[in-house]
């Protein structure tokens, strides 16, 4: 909970955390592409605040205490959902999974939603796995990291015919928002991995499916705008945005607000502080402070007030996840429903 | 004493110049101006030499290796170039593709098995992707200075007043084998060709305007990755743009 000038925000951190990437994790062979990502994070810390910068040491590898600190004690979140990525070519017992992030939730109910993760590319075996996990961890959602690398192959698409059958199944087990994130390597190579046009094929054929895409498409914003108003059950992540620009890029913070305000909408963005990368307590207060520049270059933004700033940083999510909110935190009838899909339809006639 | 020093500055003057020319094909800038020289050099003998290294060990292996490809090509074709060697560092395929550029191969050959096509339709979704932004940094002066947007699809590219960013435009449409002259429309759409009509014209002015923020965007983005991952030294040819910028 986070209170600023008497109004009181719930938070719920929809996307972080809880890795192992210290060097007793790396598998043997494979350590230059475990060193290479934790860096390669470590460096997008390095877009926050100075005084939140962590050693590469304790980046590699937090603690459950660090985490519970960080995250609720001085982060201000109330609810926060792990969003698991198992890059098990390179960390021994994975890099974030399921099972570590459940080993560790379990000590504090009530504070962590478990999203599991599935891989079209590991078939039936794959099928089971995520059957078990919904089942053992009651999970709500799943994590997608298109850009894992795979027993020789460096990536998929969703709208691969195994990635459907995989959707079907996961809808069948009571799954409901399937995050996606995209990253550098796919299949073939030749093409751009960023694309986000095979979730525009799923969010379609999917209709009762929420896709929420995380860093909201970057690099790709525009195509992944272009797309959102088409689809009224896609979703904007703000991981990465908020963090990996509102400190070290302000004006450019300013405009990809401004345009994903104009193209998706309050309705349907979510905060996520990407934990371990950057803690949410600078994020979330800086956020709750930030205003549109009242300038000539950002006169044709939509405003963000505080309505909206309630959406994004916990009632949406809360929607999605059906995370129940206490009533002091609920906005009046009149500022709209949280997570509701009909903005599409909105902004695309715009 | 002088002169060979200065002979020799003078070559690696003229490989950096080569290297101005090249682009990252996302950000749509010089790899120089970008800090992704690390050095470059070449010997009286006219051997050529250019390290390079990107923001992250992660960067998509597709665009890194066209920037590899792009500065052997520039290199080696200067006068007085006899042999260019052009290695990509701290990639997670360096080694993949400093071999496939120094061999010539191709992307096909150099990602065996991995990928189906050159990389020639990535490369043009990039240039209309910066034909989109340079219309907006074309259009958004004109606009600020007064002109009502619907007499932007009667102007042609002879009408707009010269600048930086029109040449930019024309020289990215002319790549992409699309009207540049001065008689070509000022709007049109970057897959066809075709003049923007007036009933698109308020969605593809919006559309200029999100392409030019997310490559901006993008480029803070790795600035700060790069400066980062490598503790503030320089590149050859770096600019430090008035980042951030208001423009």
């Amino acid at each position: 909970m986070y209170e600023h000038n008497g109004e009181k925000y719930f938070i719920v951190d929809s996307h972080m955390h809880y890795w192992n990437a210290a060097p007793d994790n790396w598998v043997p062979g494979a350590e230059q592409y475990a060193k290479g990502w934790i860096e390669c994070f470590h460096a997008y810390q390095g877009l926050g605040p100075p005084e939140t910068h962590w050693t590469i040491e304790h980046f590699q590898k937090y603690s459950e205490d660090d985490l519970m600190k960080d995250v609720f004690e001085d982060g201000h979140v109330d609810m926060a959902i792990f969003q698991p990525t198992d890059l098990k070519e390179w960390y021994k017992e994975g890099f974030n999974t399921t099972e570590r992030n459940a080993e560790m939730g379990k000590r504090h109910p009530g504070k962590f939603i478990y999203n599991t993760n599935f891989d079209p590319r590991d078939g039936d075996l794959g099928l089971e796995e995520l059957k078990r996990n919904v089942e053992t961890y009651g999970s709500k959602g799943v994590k997608l990291y298109t850009a894992e690398w795979n027993n020789g192959s460096r990536g998929y698409k969703l709208s691969d015919p195994g990635a459907y059958r995989f959707l079907e199944a996961a809808q069948n087990l009571g799954i409901k928002n399937i995050h996606v994130h995209k990253g550098p390597t796919i299949w073939p190579l030749d093409k751009d991995a960023f694309d986000v046009s095979d979730i525009d094929h799923c969010a379609t054929d999917f209709p009762e499916l929420n896709f929420i895409i995380e860093h909201v498409g970057l690099p790709r914003i525009e195509d992944f705008c272009f797309m959102a108003t088409q689809e009224p059950n896609v979703y904007a992540g703000l991981s990465v945005v908020i963090g990996g620009l509102m400190h070290a890029l302000p004006n450019f913070f300013a405009k990809v607000m401004g345009e994903l305000l104009f193209w998706v909408g309050e309705d349907k963005m979510t905060f996520g502080s990407d934990y371990g990368i950057w803690e949410p307590k600078w994020q979330v207060e800086g956020f709750v402070n930030w205003e549109m520049p009242d300038r000539e270059q950002f006169s044709d933004y939509p405003r963000l007030g505080v309505a909206g700033k309630k959406k994004i940083l916990g009632l949406n999510a809360a929607r999605l996840y059906d995370i129940e909110v206490p009533a002091e935190y609920q906005l009046p009838a009149e500022a709209g429903t949280p997570a509701a899909q009909d903005d599409a339809q909105l902004v695309g006639g715009a | 004493m002088t002169a060979p020093v200065t002979a020799a500055s003078g070559r690696t003057a003229a490989v950096l110049r080569a290297l101005e020319t090249v682009r990252d094909p996302e950000l749509d800038e010089p790899i120089t101006s970008l800090g992704f020289v690390t050095s470059c050099a070449v010997s009286a003998a006219g051997d050529a030499q250019v390290r390079l290294r990107l923001p992250t060990y992660f960067c998509a292996p597709n665009f890194a290796y066209l920037m590899v490809a792009d500065a052997y090509d520039a290199v080696s074709a200067l006068p007085g170039v006899r042999h260019a060697e052009v290695v990509l560092e701290d990639h997670f395929a360096s080694d993949v593709i400093n071999g496939g550029v120094a061999a010539q191969a191709g992307f096909v050959r150099t990602f065996d098995g991995e990928a189906v096509s050159e990389l020639h339709a990535l490369r043009a979704d990039f240039l209309r992707k910066a034909v989109m932004a340079g219309t907006d940094q074309v259009c958004r002066p004109l606009l600020a200075a007064g002109t009502d947007p619907a007499a932007l699809l009667a102007m042609t590219l002879g009408e707009v007043p010269p600048s930086r960013a029109l040449d930019r435009l024309r020289s990215r449409r002319g790549e992409l084998g699309l009207p540049d002259g001065d008689d070509a429309p000022l709007l049109i759409e970057p897959v066809t060709g075709a003049p923007v009509t007036a009933d698109y014209l308020p969605l593809h002015l919006r559309k200029a305007k999100i392409t030019r923020v997310s490559i901006e965007a993008n480029s803070g983005i790795c600035r700060g990755m790069l400066r980062h991952r490598y503790n503030n030294t320089q590149g050859q040819g770096e600019t430090v743009p008035s980042a951030d910028s208001d423009s």
